[in-house]
């Protein structure tokens, strides 16, 4: 098999990855979007008469223990999951870009060595140490949920801006902005900024997916969302002690995460692969 | 040390003589799987019930002491005397009694005992059993005379009590990590985090437990109880935290049930001060809102027993009073309306750990929004259902399991967590506690749950049942929870 | 050299001074009395402050921390408030049980991950190479926990060749042991053992396409050999900064694995603590753990730098 070939077949492999990504992940917001305006069943009326019943024409995969719809607590469900994981990258985007590119824009000073060793502290608690421990301080709820995971999701933004920064500031095009009297925070801004995009889209679209796994976690072990808001990760918890006799209710749930996941992963792949044109490269 | 070895050596031989099949003698030793591990192990300084689900009445006795059918039955006291006015009780002590530790439990250790219990800096978890004790006099070393300073019914019940075990001034500085005292079984080890092994005390002064060993395994989690109850790692599971598990049990020949009584109301604890709860239109909306009968299908998957008052209904003095709050949620949104909140209100609704109070919450909470009321569910740990609802008083609604024994008094109390402050059930209280007739005190009782039920005091779910899994071949234990122990002095092997 | 060695040292004291205070500001304002806790529904006033004291709640914030630091230091952790037993024991007898638990599943991560990527990253854009990739991509994405249950659902409560849960103990036998550690040591291993197959390949890649690779090959070794050769062993420095990282991680991110499995190890202890309101053990563990982090990245930071000389001027 040439060279060509391989680049060939893998280009084309990239993109079936981007496209199974797009399409799980699209499903799975889709369901969301619509559950804000239809679900097969309403959610908040408990139906304790058909409680625990196996995937039928009436219920497509089944009920729960309070004889609720799980097609629509998962639908409800990916609600919840999703405006975590989105807000907690918002966070950390929202701190930890500024940060990295302030890092990289005074490179070797102090603010420098300050923000990095804060990054390094915030890296060496174990992220669900936090989350538990800021869950205990302020109690459950997916507020705290949300701050909890976006906390951790700071420097790794804060540090992946800075390294893609900081081998811009070399470049032609930054000095002569320099020469022109532009100040470090416009340059950054201008020109650091756009050109680190497709970095953070990346990076964005992984850590996103690790905040559904994280809110997963987090609900699972009670500290998440508070009924009577449906997530998936709750839902587990519920379902553990009937998984002998109502393995539905644990097998559904378990699979949203695992193919919201799955999308969310194959799609930054994807993407990875089609800014970085390195990687197409033959031989590499 | 010589001793030592050479039982190590005879044990060593009789469980190689089991393991060849030479003895044909039953099973002798038992492992008991429980829920919630003890934080340490003396009854009279924690109220902690895991504490009593493994010393009570195995290691440690009181002068009184519960039966299975939460009669009162002497104990370390084989009789006593009460004087005409109830205020002396003279306390005729078994002879011949010795601690594990090979010292005599006489008069002086009575007096210890209680003297330590109602000491001003004293730890005891319910001091107030012994708050109407005036002095404790030591007659003689084999009787005791306690003077009361007001008469009070329920003082041989209070004596039965786990915080009031009799211990020892020799042995009381360890007595939470080697807990000795006079029961049948003697304090072997404790493998913390996992489990505690008791073993026969052949010195009893009673007659002797038929086991020779029994370990207590803390199994916290409902998952890992049902898979260890299947895989027969433990032969009874006492206090079983998943009823949803039970019926493959039931339907398993190798397994028995045990459905029996606590004395556990479980109730819907309302804020009476707080507004709108403040409002007795309100509270009883609140009463006919509540499915009682989807809350013990949804959260107990149907085990439990409606109630209608703060009374345990196998009591031969309970009313039912279930009819005055009948679910009827058309009614519920009518009495609102008349309370002035035809739009209905949000409140919160706070939930401790066990299950029975998360899922009743949510199915109490969906039913609330039936009628118009909003409870905001938060879901707390005990420290901070403790801190803030109990001692906080900060929460509209809560559901918790009272599961203290014959503790209607607590709605004497207007500064007890749910402030329900009536004069005339404070004066009906102490009427009880100064009768000692008991035909008089069951007019009482019953008058006072019905009081509390008309008031619509808190909303009255279902007394909780006692669930229990064990071998089919275990035989005495207690299918009842008169108190939280699990009595193993009487249980043996059917061959 | 040695300058920047003490410089990390400096900046290592740093960190674990301000997180030892963050740690304890934290859990000092969580809410709950462990007294009431520890006391429950009937408890008077009086026993409660008795309690307090005999706890050592009374001091100020200040001096607290001052004497739990100076404990530490000599080795010293505190009393449990609920099992009144030294801190430092309670540690030591789930560290025996955590320990364990992470040292099994990075054994069983790195065995699978080892062979997965070298055979991927050796028939690079096969069949082969594919499906090893598509299995990692699900390893990553599966939530541990429900991976736990399912492996419960069929290997304990179907097919009965394990139990559901906890820890026979070390005195019941190595390999009953070792076979309770099983499904949780797998349950934690796989998405690791898929990260890490996922970086040994590409890092595997990265190597073979460098100069010194196609030098060798040039002179006439075909692509297994200058695999085994020479590139395994430059690929293996990124796997093992990765399989340090995984390392400390394990030793945390147990937590909800051991809730599954009712191991009474480090994270069940840190969840237990937490709904207990014993704060001293929490404090001790999570800077416990938080110390393990901080010391295994400084370690690392100080082998790449023998390694790396360019680094040492980085800083």
């Amino acid at each position: 098999m040439s060279a060509a070939e391989i680049s060939l077949r893998k280009a084309a492999l990239r993109s079936r990855s981007l496209m199974i990504g797009l399409v799980l992940t699209l499903v799975f917001a889709g369901g969301a979007l619509i559950s804000f305006l239809w679900t097969p069943y309403d959610i908040l009326t408990l139906d304790i008469a058909n409680k625990i019943k196996l995937p039928s024409g009436a219920h497509p995969l089944g009920t729960d223990h309070f004889g609720r719809d799980i097609l629509s607590m998962i639908m409800v469900g990916a609600r919840t999951s999703i405006a975590v994981a989105l807000v907690a990258v918002g966070i950390g985007m929202g701190l930890g870009v500024p940060l990295g590119l302030a890092a990289a824009a005074r490179k070797g000073t102090f603010l420098d060595e300050l923000i990095m060793r804060g990054n390094d502290l915030v890296f060496a608690f174990p992220s669900l140490l936090i989350a538990i421990m800021i869950t205990a301080v302020f109690g459950p709820s997916a507020l705290n949920a949300i701050i909890a995971i976006g906390v951790f999701n700071i420097p790794v933004f804060a540090r992946l801006t800075r390294s893609g920064a900081l081998s811009l500031w070399t470049r032609d095009y930054i000095l002569s902005a320099r020469v022109a009297g532009k100040g470090a925070a416009r340059i950054s801004f201008e020109h650091i900024l756009p050109n680190v995009t497709n970095l953070l889209i990346v990076q964005g679209t992984i850590q996103f997916s690790l905040g559904i796994l994280a809110e997963a976690g987090l609900s699972y072990v009670g500290l998440g969302a508070q009924p009577p808001i449906p997530s998936w990760g709750r839902m587990l918890a519920d379902s553990q002690t009937m998984i002998s006799f109502a393995p539905h209710m644990a097998i559904f749930p378990g699979m949203a995460i695992l193919l919201t996941v799955l999308g969310l992963n194959l799609m930054g792949d994807g993407l990875r692969d089609l800014f970085d044109p390195k990687l197409r490269k033959v031989g590499r | 040390m010589i001793l030592k070895s050479l039982n190590i050596g005879l044990i060593s031989a009789a469980a190689l003589a089991a393991s060849i099949g030479m003895v044909q003698a039953g099973q002798s030793d038992i492992v008991v799987g429980m829920q919630l591990e003890p934080p340490h192990l003396d009854p009279t300084s924690a109220a902690a019930g895991a504490i009593d689900s493994v010393v009570y009445s195995n290691v440690f006795e009181g002068l009184t002491r519960f039966g299975w059918d939460g009669s009162v039955n002497p104990g370390l006291a084989a009789s006593w005397d009460i004087s005409d006015d109830g205020l002396v009780y003279t306390f005729h002590l078994r002879s011949g009694v010795k601690f594990h530790d090979g010292t005599t439990m006489d008069g002086e250790d009575v007096k210890f005992s209680l003297d330590r219990a109602r000491a001003e800096d004293s730890a005891n978890a319910q001091k107030g059993l012994f708050a109407a004790i005036d002095s404790i006099e030591v007659v003689n070393p084999t009787t005791v005379k306690v003077t009361l300073s007001a008469p009070t019914g329920n003082f041989l019940f209070n004596m039965a009590w786990g915080d009031a075990v009799i211990v020892a001034p020799e042995s009381i500085e360890n007595i939470k990590t080697n807990p000795v005292g006079t029961g049948a079984f003697t304090f072997s080890n404790w493998v913390q985090g996992d489990q505690i092994v008791i073993i026969r005390n052949d010195d009893y002064w009673g007659t002797p437990a038929r086991l020779e060993s029994a370990t207590f395994k803390f199994i916290s989690d409902p998952t890992a109880a049902f898979a260890a109850v299947m895989a027969e790692d433990v032969d009874v599971f006492s206090g079983f935290p998943a009823p949803e598990n039970l019926p493959q049990f039931d339907a398993d020949p190798r397994f028995t049930v045990l459905v029996g009584s606590t004395e556990g109301e479980t109730i819907l604890s309302t804020n009476n001060k707080m507004p709108p709860f403040d409002n007795v239109l309100v509270r009883e909306a609140v009463a006919h809102a509540i499915d009682r009968q989807a809350i013990i299908d949804g959260a107990m998957f149907g085990y439990g027993t409606p109630i209608g008052t703060h009374f345990a209904p196998h009591n031969p003095d309970y009313v039912d009073l279930t009819g005055n709050s009948q679910y009827d949620p058309d009614k519920a949104r009518a009495l609102l309306a008349e309370a002035g909140f035809a739009d209905g209100f949000t409140t919160t609704l706070k939930l401790p750990p066990p299950s029975y109070a998360r899922r009743g919450g949510e199915i109490i909470a969906a039913q609330l929004r039936e009628v118009g009321i909003n409870a905001e569910i938060s879901n707390l740990e005990w420290a901070q259902w403790l801190e803030q609802v109990f001692r906080g008083k900060d929460f509209g609604l809560t559901i918790v399991s009272h599961t203290e024994p014959m503790d209607i008094g607590i709605y004497a109390k207007p500064d007890y967590y749910f402030q329900y402050d009536n004069a005339a059930f404070q004066t009906l209280m102490s009427d009880l506690n100064a009768e000692t007739d008991p035909a008089m005190r069951s007019e009482i009782l019953k008058k006072a749950q019905t009081i509390i039920s008309e008031d619509y005091v808190n909303g009255y779910l279902f007394q909780l049942a006692a669930l229990s899994v064990a071998n089919s071949k275990v035989v005495g234990l207690w299918e009842n929870a008169p108190t939280q122990a699990t009595d193993l002095t009487a249980v043996y092997w059917a061959d | 050299m040695l300058r920047y060695v003490i410089k990390r040292l400096l900046s290592l004291m740093i960190s674990l001074i301000v997180a030892s205070a963050v740690i304890f500001l934290a859990i000092e304002v969580v809410p709950g009395d462990p007294a009431a806790y520890m006391l429950g529904l009937n408890a008077q006033e009086d026993t409660l402050a008795a309690l307090r004291e005999q706890l050592g709640l009374n001091g100020t914030i200040a001096q607290r921390y001052g004497d739990w630091i100076s404990g530490m230091l000599v080795g010293d952790f505190g009393t449990s408030y609920t099992y009144r037993t030294p801190v430092v024991e309670m540690i030591r007898e789930r560290m025996w049980i955590s320990l364990p638990l992470a040292i099994y599943a990075l054994a069983l991560s790195t065995l699978i991950a080892f062979p997965a990527g070298i055979w991927a990253a050796s028939k690079r854009g096969s069949v082969t190479d594919i499906s090893v990739m598509g299995v990692t991509q699900l390893g990553v994405a599966i939530p541990n926990f429900w991976f736990a249950m399912l492996m419960v659902l069929v290997f304990a409560i179907n097919l009965r060749w394990f139990s559901a849960g906890g820890f026979s103990g070390w005195d019941s036998g190595f390999f009953a042991a070792v076979k309770s550690l099983t499904l949780p040591a797998i349950a934690l291993a796989l998405p690791q053992a898929s990260i890490l197959a996922r970086v040994m390949r590409s890092s595997l890649l990265d190597t073979l396409s460098e100069d010194f690779i196609r030098t060798a090959r040039a002179k006439g070794l075909s692509k297994r050999q200058a695999l085994r050769r020479h590139a395994l062993r430059n690929a293996l420095i990124p796997v093992l900064t990765i399989i340090g990282l995984q390392f400390s991680f394990l030793m945390a991110g147990a937590i909800i694995i051991e809730n599954v499995f009712f191991l009474p190890g480090l994270g069940r202890l840190v969840f237990q603590s937490i709904s207990a309101r014993d704060l001293i053990v929490v404090e001790s563990v999570v800077m416990l753990l938080v110390f393990a982090v901080i010391v295994v990245n400084f370690a690392v930071d100080i082998a790449y730098a023998f390694v790396d000389p360019r680094l040492r001027v980085q800083g």
